[in-house]
């Protein structure tokens, strides 16, 4: 056999599972373009036709192409499966049928029911019988222990989102150690951290600590198994660009296998690739043909990564996610650019293959990456819509250089660190609270603590904003102590062992919450500083609308007035829910991002002073208010490049439509400019940038005539991922289409 | 120090003038185009107030989006209406090494009086025109702005002895300007004048109609689509036809 590690350098990697080091020691930066691309292979196209048939199946019964109802999920659940045995470079599929979704009972046997009968399917009974008579599911263990506060702050939905039905997800495994070391050396690794696990004193934290590396190898025993069912042995390291992609895919496919998270990212996986695609073009034993064939049938299989979900679930994250995040770029801490061929093998699958929301791929951007790269970044953009941008220079000195986005905007270190996933505030619905004492402006409830409610006529700044802050303070605890009771029940319900396997056993955790509502809030406290708010109010003497007198700055306009409270207001946040304990020792971070719940959360929150009516949605992550951006593009991005991402490590999510014809005359005008915006949007610190480029003319045309071929792929950036924008509920697809059009004139 | 009427600004103009750009909209124009987008910038006297310097600190909020092709726009309404706050503004642009751009339709232009003293002052200020030709016959011009060209020509043609570089403009409207023998004369105009870097033709568009609706003057283009894209390749291909400096 030939040596694994032939022709590369470095030591320590050899030495401790460090990828990094490898990394480091062993990628070729390259500095040229696109032009050596190459086209898909008669092979892509097979499969890809393949797979576009069944997605058009799959969108036909309604979403959901088949189910499984009596075999429950898991690494060596099923046998091997394909989707064109012949034709694959890379195999390994989540079921025994491609699109097939699994049963995955342990986040909560309800929901997976549920998922089943929305669509037609009826669930083995024997299977309830066992997830509620014999075995304990992570929601039930859940609601065993909340808090009639925390039952109603999720009733009332001040917090939503919780994972408490469902997989957590956000941890991102290292997969790239399974083609570096194999498992064996993984075993071995893990074995020797079980040995020397705690002194013998049994605290708490070491039973649960050496439960939890057991399982991490009984996992990893699983994952290889689970290849040989596919003819392969993955117990030493990869040779060669083939083993390396597919050793990887099946530390992947493990983890999708067994847990069913909101976001399952595959992480920072180009760089490594490419060492062992280079290594293999060098010694003539690989094409560049055979180099991105592989790329695209890795990307295809991520492409069709699929979990069954219930109907609430997906008004939360509409379209049928999975954030199948992958990272591409990113500069090196020793100041060298880390972009390789591969990267451009990976955005060059968006055009073999056409556009498509997953893998959610994600430029980590700095203006000193190559300029060509750069500008084939922004062609891709232009053409496709489908990636994302993240600011490398605010990233890496908090995470280093080799660290993963774990769902759409929140970096993790890879193999170090994992993230307890924590939904999200509506802060909005909390300064209600403040101004109505406690009771919720929908459910009519006292369901914050009981103050004294805003009586006067008029709002007066110091008032409001010493009543928010109390509410605040109470909802940040509140929040945080409902978090912890979550993880605390998903790590001893529904373990991520196959991830947390190919992570340090001595891990670093970070504990991710989330603002919804933070434009509405900025632009109603900069109402009632500068214009006046009055309060109208029912019979009851509940306050349930505003009329604002006079004018008043909006966040999203450059303007420091409206902008210095969103920093307040982030800050003064972020700073209440530090103050609590935390599960685990976790570092507790904040997001401000709202994926597409931005349209649920408004649903459930009634007018407030900045002008916006009742019950409408609100405007998604850290973008401006609806309508609030007078002054262009460039001022808008201005305002939120303000907002200083060391109070929110766990992202600050911005999305911007551009029309194509505002961005230049012609295309390469257009990817010129988009460079320069990105290039000063992230120089000032920015955190994120989501570009779509397209007119709102396509968007209605696609919401009218879904059945048109061209939208059958036809994909939108929203908060944080991408969508197919036909598999959008049509009131979010109209929620798309009125934060676009005002933009056009 | 003088203060402007201004309309509005944006702070991403990428189609007017190269790179990313602040655009400064002033308000007041004489010209009565029918087909005009922004007829909300026509009167005078009118909008907000801005000095040279408040503008400039508005604007270099955007300097990091401009890299080194980027930098302001003044356009309208009609900027040469205001010329005397334009040599303000660009003297202090220039000497803040930021690149001024001058969108005009050139209609106020003469080689008289005060203007023309404050017109070349200006210029010693300004990096490139870009000038509105609406229509080379004179005749036609007059039907679809209510004025002459020959003002328009004359600026044309000095910018030309004074060496500014210049970027022509022409809009397409089917049917009022994008006959043949139309743009073959203005391709012959254009030819003859050494500064020109760059012809565009702009499709004529109907997204600005709401605002005629909304201002209450009728609009006498109804009806009227866009041009196609042959058309407007067409157009394109001929205006570059004859020698152009296009790079």
């Amino acid at each position: 056999m030939r040596d694994a590690y032939r022709g590369f350098t470095g030591r320590i990697w050899r030495e401790d599972i460090d990828v990094r080091d490898f990394i480091q020691h062993n990628y070729t930066p390259y500095e040229g373009d696109e032009s050596f691309l190459a086209p898909p292979t008669d092979a892509t196209e097979t499969l890809w036709n393949k797979l576009q048939g069944l997605q058009k199946e799959e969108r036909e019964k309604g979403g959901v192409l088949d189910m499984e109802t009596k075999v429950v999920s898991g690494i060596t659940a099923y046998p091997a499966a394909y989707l064109d045995k012949d034709a694959e470079q890379v195999v390994g599929l989540q079921t025994d049928k491609p699109l097939k979704r699994a049963f995955m009972p342990y986040g909560g046997i309800r929901m997976a029911e549920e998922a089943c009968t929305t669509y037609g399917y009826q669930p083995d009974p024997l299977l309830h019988k066992v997830f509620t008579e014999y075995h304990k599911t992570h929601n039930q263990a859940v609601f065993d222990a909340y808090t009639p506060q925390m039952r109603m702050a999720r009733h009332t939905h001040i917090i939503t989102g919780l994972p408490d039905t469902y997989g957590r997800g956000r941890i991102v495994g290292d997969y790239r150690r399974v083609a570096l070391y194999g498992i064996d050396r993984l075993i071995e690794q893990k074995k020797y951290d079980l040995a020397n696990y705690g002194d013998g004193t049994m605290t708490d934290d070491v039973i649960r600590g050496r439960e939890e590396i057991s399982e991490q190898i009984r996992a990893l025993d699983q994952i290889k198994e689970m290849a040989k069912s596919y003819h392969f042995d993955i117990s030493l390291p990869a040779t060669n660009a083939r083993e390396a992609v597919q050793w990887l895919y099946f530390g992947y496919l493990a983890a999708i296998k067994s847990q069913n998270g909101a976001a399952m990212s595959v992480g920072r996986i180009s760089t490594f690739l490419d060492i062992y695609i280079q290594r293999d073009l060098d010694e003539g034993t690989l094409t560049e043909k055979e180099a991105q064939e592989l790329v695209d049938h890795l990307v295809l299989k991520l492409r069709m990564v699929k979990f069954a979900r219930i109907p609430s679930y997906n008004e939360l994250f509409s379209g049928d996610p999975v954030w199948a995040t992958l990272e591409v770029a990113g500069m090196g801490m020793d100041g060298r650019n880390m972009v390789t061929k591969n990267d451009f093998r990976f955005l060059h699958t968006l055009e073999n293959m056409g556009p498509s929301p997953e893998p959610n791929l994600t430029v980590l951007y700095a203006s000193r990456l190559p300029y060509a790269f750069k500008r084939y970044a922004s062609h891709i953009s232009v053409k496709t819509s489908s990636i994302q941008y993240e600011n490398d220079d605010v990233m890496r000195p908090v995470w280093g250089d080799d660290y993963s986005i774990c769902c759409c905007v929140s970096a993790t270190q890879t193999g170090k660190e994992m993230q307890f996933f924590g939904a999200r505030a509506n802060l909005a619905k909390c300064l209600l609270y403040a101004i109505n004492g406690g009771v919720d402006e929908k459910d009519l409830v006292q369901a914050g603590p009981e103050i004294q409610p805003i009586t006067g006529e008029y709002l007066q700044w110091d008032e409001v904003v010493h009543k928010f802050d109390i509410m605040m303070d109470w909802l940040a605890g509140l929040y945080v102590n409902t978090l912890n009771v979550i993880q605390y029940m998903h790590d001893r319900y529904y373990y991520e062992a196959a991830e947390m396997a190919l992570i340090d056993t001595d891990v670093r955790r970070t504990f991710a919450t989330g603002i919804a509502g933070f434009s509405h809030v900025v632009d109603s406290l900069s109402a009632i500083k500068y214009a006046k708010v009055k309060v109208l109010r029912n019979e009851a003497g509940l306050a349930v609308d505003y009329a604002v007198e006079g004018d008043f700055p909006r966040y999203g306009n450059d303007d420091d007035r409206a902008d210095d409270i969103a920093v307040w207001l982030l800050k003064t946040f972020i700073t209440k829910i530090k103050k609590h304990h935390t599960y685990r020792g976790s570092e507790a971070t904040t997001s401000i991002l709202t994926i597409t719940s931005n349209v649920v959360y408004g649903k459930r929150t009634g007018a407030l002073p900045d002008g916006r009516a009742a019950w409408t949605p609100f405007s998604p992550g850290a973008n401006p208010a609806y309508g609030a951006e007078k002054n262009g593009l460039l001022a808008s991005l201005n305002s939120t490049a303000k907002l200083p991402y060391k109070y929110a490590l766990d992202g600050i999510s911005n999305t911007q439509t551009i029309n194509p014809e505002a961005l230049g005359h012609s295309e390469d005008e257009q990817c010129k400019n988009l460079v320069r915006i990105l290039d000063g949007y992230f120089d000032q610190g920015a955190h994120h940038l989501n570009v779509n480029i397209f007119g709102v003319e396509k968007l209605k045309d696609a919401m009218e005539h879904p059945e048109k071929p061209e939208y059958a792929n036809f994909t939108i950036r929203v908060s944080g991922y991408a969508v197919k924008f036909i598999d959008l509920t049509r009131e979010q697809q109209l929620d798309v289409i009125s934060r676009s059009a005002h933009k056009e004139m | 120090m003088v203060k402007a009427y201004v309309h509005s600004t944006e702070s991403f103009g990428s189609v007017d003038g190269p790179g990313v750009r602040f655009v400064i909209f002033l308000q007041g124009c004489h010209m009565r185009c029918r087909y005009c987008h922004n007829p909300e910038t026509w009167k005078t006297g009118v909008g907000n107030e801005f000095t040279a310097d408040e503008l400039l600190a508005k604007a270099v909020r955007y300097r990091p989006y401009w890299g080194k092709e980027g930098g302001i726009t003044v356009s309208g309404g009609e900027p040469l209406l205001q010329l005397p706050f334009l040599v303000e503004l660009f003297s202090k642009a220039k000497a803040m090494g930021i690149s001024t751009c001058l969108d005009t339709s050139g209609q106020p232009f003469t080689k008289e009086g005060p203007f023309w003293d404050q017109f070349q002052e200006l210029m010693r200020f300004t990096d490139l025109v870009l000038l509105d030709i609406k229509h080379i016959d004179d005749e036609e011009h007059k039907k679809l702005t209510g004025w002459s060209n020959q003002a328009i020509l004359e600026m044309a043609r000095t910018l030309d002895a004074m060496h500014v570089p210049l970027w022509i403009r022409h809009v397409l409207i089917p049917g009022l300007t994008d006959k043949d023998e139309w743009l073959s004369r203005l391709a012959a105009f254009t030819s003859e004048l050494t500064n020109v870097e760059r012809i565009e033709v702009l499709p004529y568009h109907t997204l600005g109609t709401y605002k005629w609706e909304k201002l209450g003057i009728p609009y006498t283009l109804q009806g009227i689509q866009p041009p196609t894209r042959e058309r407007v390749e067409h157009a394109d291909a001929m205006l570059h036809g004859q020698g152009s400096k296009e790079h």
